[in-house]
Protein backbone atom coordinates (compact mmCIF):
# COMPACT_ATOMS: atom_id res chain seq x y z
CA UNK A 1 0.00 0.00 0.00
CA UNK A 2 1.43 3.35 -1.06
CA UNK A 3 1.68 6.26 1.33
CA UNK A 4 -0.14 9.26 -0.13
CA UNK A 5 1.53 12.63 0.51
CA UNK A 6 -0.11 15.90 -0.52
CA UNK A 7 1.99 19.02 -1.07
CA UNK A 8 -0.34 21.91 -0.30
CA UNK A 9 -0.35 25.56 0.83
CA UNK A 10 -3.50 27.50 0.12
CA UNK A 11 -1.55 30.39 -1.41
CA UNK A 12 -0.18 30.12 -4.94
CA UNK A 13 3.42 30.58 -5.99
CA UNK A 14 4.98 29.53 -2.69
CA UNK A 15 6.86 26.48 -4.01
CA UNK A 16 4.46 23.50 -4.07
CA UNK A 17 5.48 22.26 -7.50
CA UNK A 18 9.18 22.86 -6.80
CA UNK A 19 8.73 20.86 -3.58
CA UNK A 20 6.70 18.03 -5.14
CA UNK A 21 9.39 17.56 -7.79
CA UNK A 22 12.23 17.69 -5.25
CA UNK A 23 10.67 15.48 -2.58
CA UNK A 24 9.34 12.96 -5.10
CA UNK A 25 12.77 12.71 -6.72
CA UNK A 26 14.44 12.42 -3.32
CA UNK A 27 12.17 9.55 -2.25
CA UNK A 28 12.92 7.71 -5.51
CA UNK A 29 16.66 8.28 -5.05
CA UNK A 30 16.34 6.54 -1.69
CA UNK A 31 15.02 3.49 -3.51
CA UNK A 32 11.28 4.02 -3.01
CA UNK A 33 9.04 3.53 -6.02
CA UNK A 34 7.41 6.96 -6.31
CA UNK A 35 4.88 8.67 -8.56
CA UNK A 36 4.24 12.42 -8.58
CA UNK A 37 0.75 13.45 -9.71
CA UNK A 38 -0.06 16.97 -10.92
CA UNK A 39 -3.52 17.92 -9.59
CA UNK A 40 -3.40 21.43 -11.06
CA UNK A 41 -6.04 20.95 -13.75
CA UNK A 42 -5.72 23.54 -16.52
CA UNK A 43 -2.33 24.74 -15.26
CA UNK A 44 -0.07 21.76 -15.91
CA UNK A 45 3.47 22.64 -14.82
CA UNK A 46 5.00 19.70 -13.00
CA UNK A 47 5.98 18.26 -16.42
CA UNK A 48 8.12 21.35 -17.15
CA UNK A 49 9.80 21.31 -13.74
CA UNK A 50 10.55 17.58 -14.19
CA UNK A 51 11.72 18.13 -17.78
CA UNK A 52 9.30 15.65 -19.35
CA UNK A 53 6.88 18.10 -21.03
CA UNK A 54 7.47 16.70 -24.51
CA UNK A 55 6.69 13.17 -23.42
CA UNK A 56 3.16 13.86 -22.15
CA UNK A 57 0.67 12.01 -24.35
CA UNK A 58 -2.15 11.18 -21.95
CA UNK A 59 -2.97 12.81 -18.63
CA UNK A 60 -4.74 12.22 -15.32
CA UNK A 61 -8.20 13.12 -16.69
CA UNK A 62 -7.75 10.81 -19.71
CA UNK A 63 -7.21 7.95 -17.25
CA UNK A 64 -10.23 8.89 -15.15
CA UNK A 65 -12.40 9.09 -18.28
CA UNK A 66 -11.17 5.72 -19.48
CA UNK A 67 -9.56 7.27 -22.59
CA UNK A 68 -6.16 5.85 -21.64
CA UNK A 69 -4.83 3.23 -19.27
CA UNK A 70 -2.54 4.13 -16.39
CA UNK A 71 0.39 2.42 -18.08
CA UNK A 72 -0.17 4.59 -21.17
CA UNK A 73 -0.37 7.82 -19.17
CA UNK A 74 2.35 7.34 -16.56
CA UNK A 75 5.72 8.75 -17.64
CA UNK A 76 8.92 7.10 -16.44
CA UNK A 77 11.53 9.66 -15.39
CA UNK A 78 14.66 9.51 -17.53
CA UNK A 79 17.15 10.62 -14.87
CA UNK A 80 16.03 8.92 -11.70
CA UNK A 81 15.18 5.26 -11.22
CA UNK A 82 11.94 4.37 -9.41
CA UNK A 83 10.42 7.74 -10.39
CA UNK A 84 7.20 8.27 -12.38
CA UNK A 85 5.04 11.26 -13.29
CA UNK A 86 1.34 11.66 -14.10
CA UNK A 87 0.60 14.98 -15.81
CA UNK A 88 -2.40 17.22 -15.15
CA UNK A 89 -4.98 17.75 -17.84
CA UNK A 90 -5.01 21.05 -19.72
CA UNK A 91 -8.79 21.04 -19.91
CA UNK A 92 -10.59 24.17 -18.76
CA UNK A 93 -13.26 22.02 -17.12
CA UNK A 94 -12.48 22.39 -13.42
CA UNK A 95 -14.85 19.53 -12.58
CA UNK A 96 -12.88 17.03 -14.66
CA UNK A 97 -11.52 15.42 -11.50
CA UNK A 98 -14.24 13.53 -9.65
CA UNK A 99 -13.76 11.98 -6.23
CA UNK A 100 -14.68 8.51 -7.54
CA UNK A 101 -12.31 8.95 -10.50
CA UNK A 102 -9.41 10.05 -8.32
CA UNK A 103 -10.11 7.25 -5.86
CA UNK A 104 -10.03 4.66 -8.66
CA UNK A 105 -6.68 5.88 -9.96
CA UNK A 106 -5.11 6.12 -6.49
CA UNK A 107 -6.35 2.61 -5.61
CA UNK A 108 -4.78 1.21 -8.74
CA UNK A 109 -1.47 3.05 -8.13
CA UNK A 110 -1.48 2.12 -4.46
CA UNK A 111 -0.61 -1.52 -5.06
CA UNK A 112 2.29 -0.58 -7.33
CA UNK A 113 4.07 2.28 -5.58
CA UNK A 114 5.59 3.10 -2.18
CA UNK A 115 4.80 6.82 -2.37
CA UNK A 116 2.22 8.87 -4.24
CA UNK A 117 3.06 12.59 -4.12
CA UNK A 118 0.12 14.86 -4.97
CA UNK A 119 1.05 18.35 -6.21
CA UNK A 120 -1.93 20.50 -5.18
CA UNK A 121 -3.28 23.53 -7.05
CA UNK A 122 -3.50 26.82 -5.15
CA UNK A 123 -6.61 27.80 -3.23
CA UNK A 124 -8.70 26.13 -0.57
CA UNK A 125 -11.63 25.21 -2.78
CA UNK A 126 -12.48 22.11 -4.77
CA UNK A 127 -9.22 21.55 -6.66
CA UNK A 128 -7.08 21.78 -3.54
CA UNK A 129 -9.58 19.68 -1.59
CA UNK A 130 -9.46 16.96 -4.23
CA UNK A 131 -5.65 16.81 -3.99
CA UNK A 132 -5.67 16.42 -0.20
CA UNK A 133 -8.79 14.29 0.26
CA UNK A 134 -7.10 10.86 0.20
CA UNK A 135 -3.81 11.93 1.83
CA UNK A 136 -2.06 10.09 4.66
CA UNK A 137 0.46 12.89 5.18
CA UNK A 138 0.58 16.56 4.18
CA UNK A 139 3.53 18.83 3.49
CA UNK A 140 2.33 22.37 4.13
CA UNK A 141 4.56 24.68 2.09
CA UNK A 142 4.83 28.11 3.70
CA UNK A 143 6.79 31.25 2.87
CA UNK A 144 7.79 33.43 5.84
CA UNK A 145 5.27 36.09 4.92
CA UNK A 146 1.85 37.04 6.34
CA UNK A 147 -0.54 35.89 3.62
CA UNK A 148 1.22 32.58 3.11
CA UNK A 149 1.17 31.77 6.84
CA UNK A 150 -2.51 32.67 7.13
CA UNK A 151 -3.40 30.52 4.12
CA UNK A 152 -1.38 27.63 5.53
CA UNK A 153 -3.48 27.81 8.66
CA UNK A 154 -6.64 27.73 6.56
CA UNK A 155 -5.46 24.67 4.66
CA UNK A 156 -4.64 23.00 8.01
CA UNK A 157 -8.29 23.57 8.94
CA UNK A 158 -9.37 21.82 5.74
CA UNK A 159 -6.96 18.91 6.29
CA UNK A 160 -8.53 18.49 9.72
CA UNK A 161 -12.16 18.65 8.59
CA UNK A 162 -12.60 17.91 4.88
CA UNK A 163 -10.20 15.01 4.26
CA UNK A 164 -11.24 11.38 4.01
CA UNK A 165 -9.44 10.62 7.26
CA UNK A 166 -11.31 13.43 9.04
CA UNK A 167 -14.69 12.48 7.58
CA UNK A 168 -14.27 8.83 8.55
CA UNK A 169 -12.92 9.63 12.01
CA UNK A 170 -9.63 7.85 11.28
CA UNK A 171 -6.21 8.83 12.56
CA UNK A 172 -5.67 12.41 11.32
CA UNK A 173 -3.43 13.30 8.39
CA UNK A 174 0.17 13.66 9.56
CA UNK A 175 1.12 17.32 9.06
CA UNK A 176 4.58 18.62 8.17
CA UNK A 177 5.65 22.26 7.95
CA UNK A 178 8.06 23.11 5.14
CA UNK A 179 9.24 26.71 5.15
CA UNK A 180 10.58 27.73 1.75
CA UNK A 181 12.25 30.83 0.28
CA UNK A 182 13.83 31.53 3.65
CA UNK A 183 16.28 34.40 3.81
CA UNK A 184 18.31 34.34 7.07
CA UNK A 185 19.83 37.74 6.46
CA UNK A 186 16.43 39.44 6.20
CA UNK A 187 15.33 37.53 9.31
CA UNK A 188 18.39 38.94 11.11
CA UNK A 189 17.40 42.43 10.03
CA UNK A 190 13.90 41.96 11.45
CA UNK A 191 12.37 42.10 7.98
CA UNK A 192 11.21 38.50 7.70
CA UNK A 193 9.37 36.11 10.02
CA UNK A 194 11.82 33.62 11.55
CA UNK A 195 11.44 29.84 11.57
CA UNK A 196 10.35 29.94 15.20
CA UNK A 197 7.82 32.73 14.49
CA UNK A 198 6.15 30.55 11.85
CA UNK A 199 6.36 27.46 14.07
CA UNK A 200 4.77 29.39 16.95
CA UNK A 201 1.81 30.40 14.81
CA UNK A 202 1.13 27.20 12.88
CA UNK A 203 2.15 24.81 15.68
CA UNK A 204 2.92 21.76 13.53
CA UNK A 205 6.20 19.79 13.33
CA UNK A 206 8.92 21.28 11.13
CA UNK A 207 10.01 19.08 8.22
CA UNK A 208 12.54 21.49 6.77
CA UNK A 209 13.61 24.97 5.84
CA UNK A 210 14.51 25.61 2.20
CA UNK A 211 16.55 28.78 1.71
CA UNK A 212 15.83 31.28 -1.03
CA UNK A 213 18.24 30.12 -3.70
CA UNK A 214 19.18 31.05 -7.25
CA UNK A 215 19.60 27.36 -7.95
CA UNK A 216 15.79 26.91 -7.99
CA UNK A 217 15.33 29.11 -11.05
CA UNK A 218 18.32 27.50 -12.76
CA UNK A 219 16.88 24.06 -12.08
CA UNK A 220 13.48 25.01 -13.48
CA UNK A 221 15.12 26.52 -16.57
CA UNK A 222 16.69 23.14 -17.24
CA UNK A 223 13.77 20.99 -16.20
CA UNK A 224 15.74 19.18 -13.51
CA UNK A 225 14.42 19.10 -9.92
CA UNK A 226 16.64 21.22 -7.66
CA UNK A 227 17.36 18.27 -5.34
CA UNK A 228 19.64 16.91 -8.09
CA UNK A 229 21.85 19.98 -7.60
CA UNK A 230 23.84 18.70 -4.64
CA UNK A 231 26.02 21.83 -4.62
CA UNK A 232 23.07 24.14 -4.00
CA UNK A 233 21.83 24.97 -0.51
CA UNK A 234 18.22 24.43 -1.64
CA UNK A 235 19.11 21.01 -3.06
CA UNK A 236 20.81 19.99 0.17
CA UNK A 237 17.95 21.31 2.30
CA UNK A 238 15.46 19.26 0.24
CA UNK A 239 17.64 16.14 0.68
CA UNK A 240 17.56 16.69 4.44
CA UNK A 241 13.77 17.08 4.35
CA UNK A 242 13.45 13.74 2.51
CA UNK A 243 15.58 12.05 5.18
CA UNK A 244 13.32 13.46 7.89
CA UNK A 245 10.21 12.40 6.00
CA UNK A 246 11.65 8.88 6.05
CA UNK A 247 12.11 9.10 9.81
CA UNK A 248 15.70 10.23 10.29
CA UNK A 249 16.24 12.89 12.92
CA UNK A 250 18.79 15.27 11.48
CA UNK A 251 19.53 18.89 12.35
CA UNK A 252 18.41 21.86 10.28
CA UNK A 253 20.94 23.71 8.15
CA UNK A 254 20.99 27.10 6.40
CA UNK A 255 19.06 28.84 9.18
CA UNK A 256 21.75 31.42 9.80
CA UNK A 257 23.56 33.92 7.66
CA UNK A 258 26.48 32.16 6.03
CA UNK A 259 29.75 33.84 6.86
CA UNK A 260 31.45 34.11 3.54
CA UNK A 261 35.05 33.00 3.65
CA UNK A 262 37.79 34.99 1.99
CA UNK A 263 37.88 32.86 -1.16
CA UNK A 264 34.13 32.75 -1.50
CA UNK A 265 34.00 36.52 -1.28
CA UNK A 266 36.79 36.78 -3.79
CA UNK A 267 35.01 34.48 -6.21
CA UNK A 268 31.61 35.98 -5.48
CA UNK A 269 30.13 32.50 -5.02
CA UNK A 270 26.42 32.51 -4.43
CA UNK A 271 23.86 30.13 -2.98
CA UNK B 1 13.32 39.97 23.73
CA UNK B 2 17.10 40.20 24.02
CA UNK B 3 19.05 43.41 24.08
CA UNK B 4 20.14 42.72 20.49
CA UNK B 5 16.54 42.47 19.39
CA UNK B 6 15.98 45.83 20.99
CA UNK B 7 18.69 47.54 18.98
CA UNK B 8 17.62 45.66 15.90
CA UNK B 9 14.06 46.85 16.18
CA UNK B 10 15.27 50.40 16.81
CA UNK B 11 17.25 50.32 13.64
CA UNK B 12 14.79 48.81 11.19
CA UNK B 13 11.43 49.12 12.89
CA UNK B 14 11.31 45.30 13.10
CA UNK B 15 8.42 44.73 10.75
CA UNK B 16 8.68 40.97 11.31
CA UNK B 17 7.56 41.42 14.92
CA UNK B 18 4.52 43.35 13.71
CA UNK B 19 3.78 40.59 11.20
CA UNK B 20 3.93 37.93 13.89
CA UNK B 21 1.65 39.85 16.22
CA UNK B 22 -0.96 40.49 13.51
CA UNK B 23 -0.84 36.85 12.41
CA UNK B 24 -1.32 35.54 15.93
CA UNK B 25 -4.48 37.60 16.32
CA UNK B 26 -6.07 36.82 12.96
CA UNK B 27 -5.19 33.12 13.05
CA UNK B 28 -6.66 32.72 16.55
CA UNK B 29 -9.82 34.48 15.40
CA UNK B 30 -10.19 32.35 12.27
CA UNK B 31 -9.58 29.13 14.19
CA UNK B 32 -12.37 30.11 16.56
CA UNK B 33 -14.72 30.66 13.65
CA UNK B 34 -13.84 27.32 12.08
CA UNK B 35 -14.98 25.50 15.19
CA UNK B 36 -18.35 27.23 15.19
CA UNK B 37 -21.38 25.29 14.01
CA UNK B 38 -22.72 26.27 10.58
CA UNK B 39 -25.85 27.86 12.02
CA UNK B 40 -23.99 30.67 13.83
CA UNK B 41 -23.94 33.25 10.96
CA UNK B 42 -27.67 32.73 10.28
CA UNK B 43 -28.50 32.94 13.96
CA UNK B 44 -26.40 36.09 14.29
CA UNK B 45 -28.38 37.68 11.45
CA UNK B 46 -31.72 36.75 13.01
CA UNK B 47 -30.72 38.08 16.43
CA UNK B 48 -29.63 41.29 14.76
CA UNK B 49 -32.98 41.57 12.97
CA UNK B 50 -34.87 41.22 16.24
CA UNK B 51 -32.75 43.86 17.97
CA UNK B 52 -33.19 46.20 15.04
CA UNK B 53 -36.93 46.14 15.54
CA UNK B 54 -36.29 48.11 18.73
CA UNK B 55 -32.96 49.93 18.43
CA UNK B 56 -30.80 51.17 15.61
CA UNK B 57 -27.60 49.08 15.56
CA UNK B 58 -25.04 48.31 12.86
CA UNK B 59 -23.90 44.90 11.67
CA UNK B 60 -20.58 45.31 13.51
CA UNK B 61 -22.32 46.21 16.77
CA UNK B 62 -23.38 42.63 17.35
CA UNK B 63 -20.94 39.80 17.87
CA UNK B 64 -21.82 36.20 18.58
CA UNK B 65 -19.07 33.95 19.85
CA UNK B 66 -19.24 30.30 20.76
CA UNK B 67 -16.55 29.24 23.23
CA UNK B 68 -15.97 25.53 23.51
CA UNK B 69 -13.79 24.98 26.52
CA UNK B 70 -13.44 21.51 28.04
CA UNK B 71 -16.93 20.16 28.59
CA UNK B 72 -18.91 23.38 28.59
CA UNK B 73 -19.99 25.55 25.66
CA UNK B 74 -20.76 29.22 26.22
CA UNK B 75 -22.62 31.30 23.70
CA UNK B 76 -21.54 34.89 24.12
CA UNK B 77 -23.66 37.67 22.67
CA UNK B 78 -22.27 41.17 22.60
CA UNK B 79 -24.36 44.13 21.53
CA UNK B 80 -23.13 47.68 21.59
CA UNK B 81 -26.15 49.94 21.97
CA UNK B 82 -26.01 53.50 20.72
CA UNK B 83 -25.98 56.10 23.48
N1 LIG C 1 13.66 28.12 -2.46
C1 LIG C 1 13.39 28.93 -3.50
N2 LIG C 1 14.26 29.90 -3.86
C2 LIG C 1 14.01 30.71 -4.91
N3 LIG C 1 12.93 30.63 -5.68
C3 LIG C 1 12.00 29.69 -5.40
C4 LIG C 1 12.18 28.79 -4.30
N4 LIG C 1 11.11 27.95 -4.26
C5 LIG C 1 10.29 28.31 -5.29
N5 LIG C 1 10.82 29.34 -5.99
C6 LIG C 1 10.24 30.02 -7.15
O1 LIG C 1 8.92 30.42 -6.84
C7 LIG C 1 8.07 30.33 -7.95
C8 LIG C 1 6.85 29.51 -7.63
O2 LIG C 1 7.21 28.17 -7.36
P1 LIG C 1 6.23 26.93 -7.63
O3 LIG C 1 6.92 25.72 -7.13
O4 LIG C 1 5.76 26.94 -9.05
O5 LIG C 1 5.03 27.35 -6.67
P2 LIG C 1 3.53 26.78 -6.59
O6 LIG C 1 3.51 25.40 -7.18
O7 LIG C 1 3.23 26.79 -5.12
O8 LIG C 1 2.65 27.75 -7.34
C9 LIG C 1 8.90 29.72 -9.06
O9 LIG C 1 9.35 30.75 -9.91
C10 LIG C 1 10.08 29.10 -8.33
O10 LIG C 1 11.23 29.07 -9.14
MG1 LIG D 1 2.24 24.55 -8.69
Amino acid sequence: MAKIIVVTSGKGGVGKTTTSAAIGTGLAMQGHRTIIIDFDVGLRNLDLIMGCERRVVYDFVNVINGEASLSQAVIKDKRTDNLYILAASQTRDKDALTQEGVQKVLDELSTNYDFIVCDSPAGIEKGAQMALYFADEAIVVTNPEVSSVRDSDRILGILQSKSKRAEQGKEPIKEHLLITRYNPSRVNDGEMLSVSDVEDILAIPLLGVIPESEAVLKASNQGAPVILDSQATAGQAYSDAVQRLLGDEIGHRFLNVEKKGFFKRLLGASA
Amino acid sequence: MSIFDYFRSKKTGNTAAAAKERLQIIVAHERGQRKQPDYIPQMQQEILDVIRKYVKVDQDDVSVQLDDSNNCSVLELNITLPD
